[in-house]
């Protein structure tokens, strides 16, 4: 099989000794089974997410992200933008759309990028690594490519918000969409359908400056994994995994609840299936242990 | 910089939707609102806003300019975009509250508490010195953003997520000394002031013409 390559916007989270490396680790896994290359955009800079706002205004957060788009032009021509962060593929999508509708804020851009000694012509489509696995590669090949499947292990998949909405994954409803569990499926595990949390919200950015409010959002996210009779949470977005593991000591501690979910990437899940080895899948990451996933990559 | 923002509204004569129209992200889409009040309904933190979505868009037109920009509404959105997929009228609300945020801030009315204009700021300030987000630095300036005394009692409460970050290598003490980064500084930073530069002109345009 030939090599699929695509321009890839890894994200501030995703780099060494940051909060999403894991998620890195277990994508390059994954690509490594499926000939997926993904050639890193030179340079690359921070989208904002969605919390820069209150100190970027519209322009100076768009020029960001047009940034990252005239790099990806200049030096991985012809390829399709992908990027595994939620917040990331927001603004870049946003931006390449947004600019596309409207001309002043384009040719603003444009002598913005000027100063960096950029051009921009806003022409290449900007992609979730999920859209990727499901419309280039195929839920068929997916499954083929399964070496231990994930038999017996119990499932909710929470997809979130901001993979979701406003642009979701192609095909898929904003209220209940199906990919995650399609995915956990194809890997042998069981999908909980009846997991009512899938597209609640974490509290996203708050969660730093708001903990309270929203770690009673992610309380609500947790005990619906356990009512339908989880053993762990799947997520593909970086914010969701990092604030629904890493807040359950100070949810147990304030509600005196018993919290202890792990709460793997999808690109995790998909490496164990695809044998490989605990490290490989990110397994490392996990503040709280997926046992029967470390069991299985042990093997 | 001294700031064309802060000299408002004389020319808006009043007309408050006039004047969010003029410098609010996407505020042109206000008058859109039908009131149906399904983003009302749609927010996470709902019960903390004093005024939802629908409720601002109606102030908005009723030249409620202090409650709406001092509120702290606005500062409650977790950018979930629930409402901007639920509206029948389609308005990018998300964006709104996110432009009314910003606007509220440039010209000095945003609320003190919560922390969440201040944290804001800081993301916005740790993103542009390097080019990229160093997270270590942020939530050392998230939990000392009310003084040294709150911050090391966060600081102790927050001991053990950051142990498990460390021990998992999802967190670098090293980041202290700088860390990642963009290559090319000088551009970047030439080119974040420059567009900064375009929207502030846009915005002092529109108040001399009174738009
Ligand atoms: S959902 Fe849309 S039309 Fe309905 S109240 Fe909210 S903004 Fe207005
Ligand atoms: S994006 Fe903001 S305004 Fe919209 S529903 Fe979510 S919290 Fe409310």
């Amino acid at each position: 099989m030939a090599k699929r390559d695509y321009s890839f916007y890894p994200g501030c989270s995703s780099q060494k000794g940051a909060s999403a490396s894991n998620c890195t680790t277990s994508i390059n896994a994954i690509c490594d089974v499926l000939k997926i290359q993904l050639n890193e955009i030179p340079d690359w800079n921070c989208c904002s997410a969605s919390i820069g706002y209150a100190g970027g205004g519209e322009l100076p957060r768009l020029t960001l992200s047009a940034r990252n788009l005239a790099l990806s032009e200049q030096h991985n021509p012809g390829q399709d933008v992908v990027a595994t962060c939620a917040a990331c593929w927001l603004a870049t999508r946003e931006t390449t759309e947004r600019l596309a509708h409207d001309d002043q804020l384009f040719t603003e851009t444009k002598i913005a990028l000027k100063e960096a000694g950029l051009t921009l012509q806003n022409k290449t489509p900007v992609r979730h690594f999920v859209e990727v696995l499901i419309e280039d590669v195929g839920y068929d090949a997916l499954k083929a490519a399964v070496k231990k499947p994930l038999t017996g292990i119990k499932i909710a998949s929470y997809v979130g918000c901001q993979t979701n909405r406003p642009f979701g994954i192609a095909g898929e409803s904003f209220e209940n969409p199906l990919y995650l569990d399609k995915l956990t499926e194809a890997m042998g595990a069981t999908a909980l359908k009846d997991y009512d949390k899938k597209v609640a919200c974490c509290g996203g950015a708050l969660a730093f400056s708001e903990p309270e409010k929203s770690q009673d959002l992610i309380k609500d996210i947790l005990q619906a994994a356990y009512d339908v009779g989880a053993d762990m949470i799947v997520t593909p977005c970086p914010v969701c995994q990092m604030n629904v593991e890493v807040y359950q000591g100070l949810i147990n501690q304030r509600h005196g609840t018993n919290f202890n979910m792990p709460v793997v990437y999808y690109s995790t899940l998909m490496a164990v299936a695809y044998g490989k080895s605990a490290s490989e899948s990110g397994l490392d990451g996990q503040v709280i242990r997926a046992k029967q996933l470390d069991a299985l990559a042990g093997r | 910089m001294s700031n064309p923002n802060q000299t408002i509204p004389g020319q808006y004569r009043g007309n408050f939707l006039r004047e969010v129209e003029a410098n609010v992200e996407e505020g042109e889409w206000v008058k859109m609102c039908m009131q149906c009040g399904v983003c009302a309904g749609s927010c996470p933190l709902g019960p903390y806003w004093d005024y939802p979505p629908q409720q601002i868009f109606m102030m908005i037109r009723a030249g409620k300019r202090e409650e709406v920009l001092s509120s702290t509404s606005m500062w409650m959105c977790t950018s979930c975009y629930n409402c901007m997929v639920r509206c029948p009228r389609e308005l990018p609300i998300t964006h709104i509250m996110h432009g009314l945020a910003t606007y509220a801030k440039r010209i000095g009315k945003a609320p003190q508490t919560p922390i969440t204009p201040r944290f804001a700021q800081k993301f916005w300030d740790n993103l542009t010195v390097t080019g990229r987000v160093n997270e270590l630095k942020l939530g050392l300036a998230l939990y000392f953003i009310n003084g040294i005394g709150e911050g090391i009692q966060t600081a102790m409460k927050m001991q053990d997520i950051g142990l498990g970050m460390l021990k998992t290598k999802r967190m670098s003490p090293f980041e202290i000394l700088g860390g990642h980064g963009i290559k090319d500084k000088a551009g970047f930073r030439a080119m974040l002031k420059k567009a900064e530069e375009i929207e502030l002109a846009k915005i002092a345009k529109n108040q001399v013409a009174g738009v």
